[in-house]
């Protein structure tokens, strides 16, 4: 793990990586609440695709969405070995499932590779970045982008 | 804490002030004649211009003076409190609480509405009547003194207080005469400080000084209360005086001498006259060497009622003073019946109820706090759910000493739970209140008059929904004014009374509160309704509709059936938006109307925010809770009992009735065929319309309390869903919007059959 080491300089930021399929996402560390393991969710009725339910959360209503499902992949089909990252999106709070955290990173902007230009608008929407980190590629997602305030009124 | 801080409390202080001021006024125009609501309307305006003084905020002060100096007038019985006096008084009640209002939030009040009252209550005071009462001839200053006993509605007995005083029923008409003063006549006062002044930082004696320069006087000093020196405690007021003044001045002005501890002493201040009475103490000469040289009187001044004076003082500050001495007063009631008993009939001791009944000791806590407690008692009773869950579930014999002991701990969480919610009830009465000024203004406006009966003030509800409730409310009183009443011509034409009355009743009913808005005014105008319905396009031009349904028809956004437009009701926001907010206060709003006699809005909302009553049933899969309140029965239905109608309806006959069927499963998308109505439970429930539906489920779990959970917080709303909770398992389960899901269910109905275009379908939404 040599760059995460020589970049606690300032400007550096910590991501939390995550795998979903075959592909590996990150997110800013800084809106990760916590992370805790699959718990079947409540159904909520009249809700899209990727919204699973809600869980209790120490006594809060936590909404589930599944992150396969919002960035356009194919739907999750939990397992316990699934994990839930609570994440605060403005005043909000939600639960998205991925299938594994994988790491945390410290990254400066120079290791932040601009998104490439592809046709898919929902990349454009919510990737931020590419990192590329061991010969593995890794996205930054941005979770406003994700789960934008109307979004939920669309719904 | 600083000045702001300070004034914060001030105007918290006004506010309660302001209510009580007004519910006095009111009581008197409802012919109340309680020297005590006198009192305590004129205390209200004192203490908002005690402390508006001491803040500087001049507007306040001088308007509250001449409020003051009318009531005043009230209270020494100068002014007989008519109808049309409290006209102006309730009217200057509402300027004073703008006056209030835009010294703490800045802006102005309207200068010339001010003015104008100023005037008014000037004249007022001189004596002369308002122009509408020109029928009553001007009264002499005061009444002749009729013997005491029987004038006085006697106010609550007195509390023994250390110096042993009995209870005497007295009554203001001796009090003062301010024009007689010009002569120097001596005034005897009664001031006995209470433990209170002295806490607050006054001193008798400076008081005594400044009374000493108001003219020639003498001074006793009643020590007889006095205890031993062991049994003293430090801090009580044990002293009383009497104090004769000679003086050119008024009466007035000896009371403006204890104008900021008039409230924490028993002061009495009257012309000596002849007496027939010795005093039962023995005053011992007091001097105010100490203090200063001038007028020093030895001389005792053993003559007068006095004693029978400070009693009485101290018993209408008994009653004044209920919040502090409530209990006591109750005490003291059957302590004291014999000596009370000669004067304080049934009066009193309903005064002495009410007192006990409307006030107690209070403390003010911050809502955050109260919050969090009963965010925590909901954990805890949620939590103590899923022990006892998880008991039952590992120990089959049942019979252990940990079951006994989980079911005294439920007991006590739901003890614990109760409590903790009666903490945030409180009484409508301050949105009430509130209601009485709308109605004065908006009649004001339109010209009509119009009579504000409020009942069941004192029922008590969460302060959340009582804080949404006063938007709605204000709105359909402005209608009811507006619209419901007519013109005090039309009135009279149609033989009622031109003056037109409308109720505001709240009342408890069945774990809900039920708020009744009647007015007596002309009723709703079906065939105008109908044809606005059809003209803005609401409804086809051949649409059957029952007279209920024509009735609600006026909850269609957008709809306003008045001719003009007016200031006050009419802009096209109407009754859909008051709706729109019952409903999102988890209640339902329903009207009945009958021509020339007027409309009843009735609306029911949930005691609490925090939690429900619920059943728990089992829906495709998932656990749902359906508020108890919602259901009338539960039936299982028979094969024989289910009726097609139409393509896609069902109807089960019920005693020989026939309810439309509602797969709770279907609207809600948790499945997509109609599930056999033979293999679940039909629940019965009342929709907000009247009628009633049954709703398919697959099986009753039970009933619980559950805690109440929002979905908006980190979500957001769900059609059919009122909110969420969390049951015993630690899962979360829906809570179903019992009155959404029926009206999803009329909205496709009412589409099949093309008569009514409804928004509230919920097949749209989803």
């Amino acid at each position: 793990m040599s760059y995460a080491v020589k970049n606690l300089a300032q400007g550096s930021r910590e991501l939390i990586a995550f795998r979903i399929g075959d592909q590996e996402f990150c997110v800013n560390i800084m809106s990760v609440r916590e992370i805790r393991g699959w718990t079947k969710a409540t159904s909520l009725p009249h809700s899209p695709s990727y919204v699973m339910g809600v869980i209790n959360l120490r006594g809060a209503v936590l909404p589930i969405v599944d992150l396969s499902a919002r960035l356009g992949m194919r739907r999750a089909e939990p397992t316990p070995r699934h994990v839930i990252i609570v994440a605060q999106v403005k005043s909000r709070v939600v639960g998205m499932l991925v299938e594994a955290v994988s790491d945390i990173l410290t990254v400066t902007d120079e290791n932040i590779q601009p998104v490439p230009e592809v046709s898919s608008d929902l990349e454009k929407q919510y990737a931020r970045g590419i990192l590329a980190i061991d010969k593995r590629m890794i996205c930054l997602i941005e979770l406003d982008a994700l789960f934008p305030d109307t979004e939920s009124e669309a719904a | 804490m600083d000045m702001n801080e300070i004034k914060e409390i001030f105007f918290q202080e006004c506010e309660e002030q302001l209510a009580e001021l007004e519910s006095g006024l009111l009581k008197l125009n409802d012919g109340d004649r309680d020297p005590e609501t006198v009192n305590a309307v004129f205390r209200a305006v004192h203490s908002i211009k005690g402390g508006a003084g001491a803040f500087g905020l001049d507007d306040l002060v001088s308007f509250a003076h001449v409020f003051e100096t009318t009531l005043d007038c009230v209270r020494s019985n100068k002014l007989e409190p008519s109808q049309d006096v409290l006209k102006v008084m309730l009217k200057s009640a509402d300027v004073l609480a703008d006056l209030v209002t835009a010294a703490r939030d800045g802006g102005g009040v309207d200068e010339g509405r001010s003015r104008g009252l100023v005037k008014e209550l000037e004249a007022l005071a001189r004596g002369e009547l308002p122009s509408g009462g020109a029928s009553e001839a001007p009264k002499p200053p005061a009444k002749p003194a009729p013997a005491p006993v029987a004038v006085a509605p006697a106010p609550a007995p007195a509390p023994t207080d250390d110096s042993g005083f009995q209870p005497i029923p007295f009554t203001f008409d001796e009090f003062g005469d301010e024009e007689a003063t010009i002569e120097p006549s001596s005034f005897e006062v009664v001031f006995k400080p209470r433990r209170e002044l002295y806490s607050k930082g006054n001193e008798a004696a400076l008081l005594l000084r400044d009374l000493s320069r108001v003219g020639e006087m003498s001074i006793n000093c009643d020590i007889d209360s006095l205890p031993a020196f062991e049994k003293m405690d430090p801090e009580a007021a044990y002293f009383s005086w009497t104090i004769n003044v000679k003086t050119t001045k008024s009466e007035q002005d000896i009371r403006s001498v204890f104008e900021f501890a008039e409230w924490d002493c028993d002061l009495d201040v009257k012309l000596a006259e002849s007496t027939d009475e010795e005093l039962p103490m023995i005053p011992v000469p007091f001097d105010l060497d100490f203090l200063n040289d001038d007028s020093v009187d030895d001389e005792p001044a053993v003559e007068n009622h006095s004693a029978e004076q400070a009693a009485a003082v101290a018993a209408a500050e008994a009653a004044s003073n209920v919040s502090k001495m409530a209990a006591a007063a109750a005490r003291v009631e059957k302590k004291e019946s014999q000596s009370a008993a000669a004067a304080a009939a049934a009066a009193a001791s309903a005064n002495a109820a009410n007192a006990a009944a409307g006030a107690g000791q209070t403390i003010r806590v911050d809502l955050d706090r109260v919050d969090r407690l009963i965010n925590l008692v909901g954990e805890l009773v949620i939590n103590q759910a899923m022990l006892s869950q998880s008991v039952i579930e590992n120990d089959t014999t049942g019979t252990s000493s940990i079951n006994m002991g989980l079911e005294e701990l439920q007991q006590l969480t739901r003890e614990i739970q109760d409590s903790v919610m009666a903490i945030r009830a409180q009484p409508v009465k301050p949105v009430f209140q509130r209601m009485s000024r709308i109605v004065r203004e908006v009649a004001d406006m339109v010209g009509k008059s119009i009579r504000l009966v409020t009942e069941g003030e004192n029922t008590e509800v969460d302060k959340t929904v009582i804080d949404k409730l006063a938007e709605p409310l204000t709105h359909m009183i402005r209608n009811a004014v507006d619209h419901g009443i007519e013109t005090p011509e039309k009135r009279e034409a149609a033989g009622k009374n031109p003056e037109g009355t409308v109720k505001l009743t709240a009342k408890h009913r069945s774990g809900r509160i039920l708020i009744e808005l009647q007015d007596d005014g002309a009723g709703i105008n079906r065939e105008r309704v109908r044809q606005k319905a059809i003209d803005n396009d609401l409804i086809p031009a051949d649409a059957n509709l029952t007279d209920e349904e024509i009735d609600n028809l006026i909850f269609m956004p957008g709809f306003s059936t008045a001719d003009k437009i007016s200031d006050i009701s009419g802009r096209g926001v109407g009754m859909d938006v008051v709706k729109r907010s019952i409903q999102a206060l988890g209640g339902r709003i329903s009207i009945s109307s009958r021509p020339g006699q007027g409309s009843t809005f009735t609306m029911s909302l949930p005691l609490t925010l925090a939690v429900l009553d619920g059943m728990v049933v089992t829906v495709a899969g998932q656990t749902l809770v359906v508020p108890l309140t919602a259901i009338v029965e539960t039936l299982q239905p028979e094969a024989a009992a289910i009726h097609s109608f139409g393509a896609n309806q069902r109807l089960i006959s019920i005693r020989n009735s026939f309810c439309p069927l509602v797969d709770v499963g279907r609207i809600l998308n948790f499945r997509s065929i109609q599930a056999n109505p033979v293999e679940g439970v039909a629940l019965l429930v009342e929709s907000e319309g009247g009628g009633q539906r049954a709703l398919m489920v697959d099986a009753i779990q039970g009933q619980r309390q559950v805690v109440i959970k929002s979905l908006e917080a980190n979500y957001t709303h769900v059609p059919g869903i009122a909110a969420a909770t969390i049951l015993g398992d630690g899962r979360v389960a829906l809570i179903l919007d019992v009155d959404a899901v029926v009206a999803a269910s009329r909205g496709q109905s009412l589409r099949g059959d093309g008569a009514l275009k409804s928004d509230m379908s919920l097949a749209a939404t989803g």
